[in-house]
């Protein structure tokens, strides 16, 4: 494939991934609605939001990181979603993964947050620093028993690609890491928790406590950016999670496992590639799903003690993941 | 999407010269809206997507509460609660407002980005109510911030307050509530109004 054609490529899988973000966040709002007993808002209300917020006749800006922060949020959210095969065997999805995409990933992750602390630390509010060192500390904690989990997975793979990670769990359930080494997935699943930010340790944004945490100054075409990134970063830590831990989603056969080969390649490519996108989001709203469940279900952690519960089990759980994947 | 960048305008008159660098000193501006179709495109985002400053000013704001619970639920016409003025679009006085409240009010207004909107909700915004010979609260709330919608009652109930917001949506729709541009057209007659009763006035001429 030539140049133009992997941006082609990509273009279409960020704006494909963007917008499966927004209905996910959409639907998920509506779920949580049903669980208090309401009705909630409509599934296209992020869409809304996002073009009222870009159509605010006004902004106030505070100096040039602040203008900076959330751009370097959406570099952060795009890139990671650029580096991971979205969908496996597929040119159009591959998007630019290599054979050491795993680490760049998980440096992406983190490059995001570290942008909107400067970005809002500039702001000159004080909540906004009190949001940032709260979200720091925290992600600093979660990520402990994430890299663990990574690691079994690397040592077990023998690779840093995610690519070659994905490939070795084609051909059933019985190869998914979930089933092959769930002490990693259980601690890497704790850590998710903690990286969408929902309840328990939704803190770090408390709407009443710190206004919004770090976003407080935001607003105007600056928030719907931060929006944007949201949804393209929630989608790409989904469908990392489900390429590492749950056999990704691959164009030859999708969800055809239960198939005999003969049909598989009758199958057309559009075909393959259709249901390897519906493979994804089926995985990821089900991964989804697992946040959402526990975010209704738990109060809200202190720092403290959510910093104290990521170094304790999690982690213990991910050492045992490591041995197992040497066993 | 416009940046003030306009300085040198305001005097400041009542910031000590140590703090004069701390603020601005830009006037608001008038941003006229698109002529046409697109402006009723932005105008319906901006009428199904009207975020409330989680400020309760007044006695009426313990009706704000009711809207979020499952009986009433507002999340459904695209209405939520948010915690910074920078981010919200719509403003609720609930209730009397004291010179003290008027104060922030009015900072917290000015804080707020273009269009933004005003609900007037109970009798009190209207002329005072029963706090009409006050010796601190005014009575008049659109002599100090131009106001969109006003919900007369003491207390009004929260349906009351679900079909004030119906009607904000429909002036959004009908471009009437420009309430931001009519502030900076008539920012010196608000800014008088609002000198005459805040005494004690320690902070920049406009706060952005």
């Amino acid at each position: 494939m030539t140049i133009l054609g992997q941006l082609g490529a990509a273009a279409l899988s960020v704006f494909i991934f963007i917008n499966y973000g927004f209905l996910l966040a959409g639907s998920m709002a509506r779920i949580r609605a049903r669980v208090q007993g309401r009705i909630g808002q409509p599934v296209y209300q992020p869409y809304i939001d996002i073009l009222k917020n870009n159509a605010r006749r006004t902004a106030v800006h505070h100096g040039v990181m602040f203008f900076l922060g959330p751009v370097f949020r959406l570099a952060g959210g795009l890139g990671t979603f650029l580096f991971i095969p979205a969908i496996l065997n597929s040119p159009l999805f591959a998007n630019f993964s290599f054979s050491g995409d795993l680490l760049l990933v998980m440096y992406f992750i983190f490059f995001g947050q570290l942008g909107m602390a400067l970005g809002a630390g500039q702001s000159g509010h004080p909540y906004s620093p009190i949001g940032v060192s709260r979200g720091l500390a925290q992600m600093s904690a979660f990520e402990l028993p994430f890299i663990l989990s990574v690691l079994a997975l690397a040592i077990k793979h023998n690779s840093l690609s995610i690519t070659a990670i994905v490939q070795a769990q084609q051909g059933g359930i019985a190869n998914w890491t979930v089933i092959t080494n769930p002490l990693a997935v259980i601690a890497a699943i704790i850590a998710f928790l903690g990286m969408s930010m929902h309840n328990p340790f939704s803190v770090v944004i408390a709407p009443q406590e710190i206004p919004i945490g770090p976003p407080t100054e935001y607003q105007s075409g600056l928030l719907g950016m931060l929006q944007t990134n949201r949804s393209i970063f929630n989608a790409a830590k989904l469908v990392l999670y489900v390429n590492l831990f749950f056999g990704g989603a691959s164009a030859t056969d999708g969800v055809l496992y239960t198939l005999s080969a003969s049909v598989l390649h009758s199958v057309p490519v559009w075909l393959g590639v259709t249901l390897g996108v519906v493979t994804m989001v089926i995985k990821t709203f089900l991964l989804y799903f697992i946040t959402v469940f526990v975010g209704v279900s738990f109060p809200r952690f202190r720092t403290d003690q959510s910093i104290r519960f990521f170094l304790f089990v999690p982690t213990l759980i991910g050492l045992a993941g490591l041995i197992l994947a040497r066993l | 999407m416009k940046m003030k960048t306009d300085k040198s305008v305001l005097p400041n008159l009542d910031l000590s010269a140590s703090d004069k660098g701390y603020f601005c000193d830009a006037r608001p501006e008038v941003v006229e809206p698109v002529k046409g179709i697109w402006e009723n495109f932005l105008n319906w985002a901006r009428a199904n997507s009207l975020w409330i400053l989680g400020f309760g000013t007044g006695c009426g704001a313990i009706e704000l509460r009711p809207l979020m619970t499952s009986r009433f639920d507002m999340y459904r016409f695209g209405v939520q609660p948010r915690p910074t003025p920078r981010q919200s679009g719509l403003f609720i006085i609930g209730g009397y407002a004291s010179v003290k409240t008027l104060k922030r009010i009015v900072r917290s207004y000015e804080q707020m980005q273009g269009p933004k909107f005003v609900l007037g909700l109970g009798s009190c915004t209207v002329n005072g109510g029963m706090y009409w010979d006050s010796y601190n609260t005014i009575n008049r709330l659109d002599h100090y911030i131009p106001v969109d919608v006003y919900i007369a009652g003491c207390m009004p109930r929260p349906e009351a307050l679900l079909a004030g917001i119906k009607a904000l949506k429909q002036r959004i729709l009908d471009r009437e509530a420009e309430g931001a541009n009519d502030y900076a057209r008539n920012f010196d007659w608000y800014k008088a109004n609002q000198k005459k009763v805040i005494t004690d006035w320690n902070m920049p001429d406009y706060n952005w």
